[in-house]
């Protein structure tokens, strides 16, 4: 296989795995977060400001170490 | 499916999509991508007010994300970026201020297209010009030498601005500048922030070019200082919007998947070329906002 077709696979491969596991999360965070996030909003918003942007940053470098392990696991050579 | 903090409908799918382009657009250029996410979320339903705060929310986890693919790639001044944020903040309030003086007239809606759209076309045909003609300086250059060495076909600004003798005088070795008036710094960042607060978004589009022309930042260092700026401009005004109930942060959160894995992709882009191409790839990118903003203008008989 080329240098080419073969990053193309492993990127492939990264992005298929990326997916299920973000779909996963997404429906975990969505089922038990959405309606707590909407009562703080409503009732507590200087807390709800703060939330959200923890939330944001933790979900990025989360999201952020999901992308490089993959990487690393996906083009580890192999003996 | 139903967000319930902004009480719309939308399509997650399409969120992760538009996410996904618009990080792919901000890991390679260090823009927020604001001209673009704003129409498409506006498009899709989401009111005016959310539009602006979870767009905001949405940028801080996608520049987390390209900044720290930067930082691998040597591309962040973390000194440059720490001044810049003082500007950014400071203008960006004096922004949001002349928009509130704006509201009291009722002009705001024209005066603030009017000016995106000078501001823009500008910016983009100056970007194309200049790094058409830097892309000719750069064939004639040693062709072994390092991507990152930047060439640009107006270097006096840059120059000027580096002469100005204002202490305190500071030192970007990362940068390759030995010594530049700190207060030459604020001042640019300072506009950037004005237009940010201005015409809302990361103003990513504004700062880069500016670092690079105006303070003679190499083209790779702009983006990646620009996008590590973005996280803690973005995040201030994130959580401002928030409190006034701006932000549904599920919207954010679902369109963040998509832009993180496109942050990365363009991040990881930017090696592969050198500064007048990452320039001049970027310059239709103002004048799409520009005719967003046009056309929403006309669209609302305003001009």
């Amino acid at each position: 296989m080329s240098v080419t077709k073969r990053t193309v696979f492993h990127l492939l491969i990264e992005v298929l795995i990326y997916t299920a596991l973000v779909t996963v999360y997404l429906a975990l965070v969505l089922h038990f977060l959405v309606g707590w996030l909407k009562e703080l909003s409503a009732k507590e918003p200087a807390v709800y400001a703060f939330v959200a942007i923890l939330l944001m940053i933790a979900q990025a470098v989360g999201l952020e170490r999901l992308g490089s392990s993959l990487v690393h696991v996906s083009r580890r050579p192999r003996g | 499916m139903y967000f319930p903090i902004s009480g719309v409908h939308l399509d997650p799918i399409y969120l992760v999509l538009i996410g996904f382009i618009v990080g792919i657009l901000g890991g390679f250029f260090g823009v927020g991508g604001s001209f673009l996410t704003a129409p498409a979320l506006f498009a899709a339903g989401l009111p005016m007010n959310y539009v602006v705060g979870t767009d905001l929310a949405h940028i801080v986890g996608k520049s987390i994300v390209a900044a720290r693919t930067h930082r691998v790639l040597g591309n962040i001044d973390l000194k440059l970026a720490a001044i810049m944020v003082i500007g950014t903040i400071t203008g960006s309030e004096g922004g949001v201020q002349a928009i509130e003086f704006l509201k009291k007239g009722g002009h705001v809606e024209i005066v603030v297209g009017t000016v995106s759209i000078v501001v823009f076309t500008g910016i983009a045909l100056f970007c194309a010009w200049e790094s058409w003609m830097a892309l000719g300086i750069d064939q004639r250059a040693d062709p072994t030498r390092n991507r990152k060495q930047d060439v640009t076909a107006i270097d006096g600004l840059a120059r000027a601005l580096q002469r100005i003798k204002l202490p305190p005088r500071v030192s970007l070795p990362h940068s390759g500048i030995d010594s530049i008036s700190f207060w030459a710094i604020l001042f640019v960042s300072f506009i950037g922030g004005i237009f940010s607060g201005f015409l809302g978004g990361g103003a990513g589009y504004i700062r880069m070019p500016s670092m690079v022309y105006l303070l003679g930042i190499p083209t790779h260092i702009a983006v990646g200082t620009d996008l590590f700026e973005i996280i803690i401009s973005a995040s201030y005004g994130t959580i401002r919007h928030a409190m006034n109930g701006n932000v549904d942060i599920v919207i954010a959160l679902v369109m963040q998947t998509g832009a993180a894995l496109g942050a990365r992709i363009g991040a990881n882009m930017t090696q592969y070329f050198t500064g007048p191409r990452i320039r001049l790839a970027f310059a239709p990118l103002p004048l799409l906002g520009a005719i967003v903003i046009a056309q929403r203008l006309l669209a609302s008989h305003q001009l």
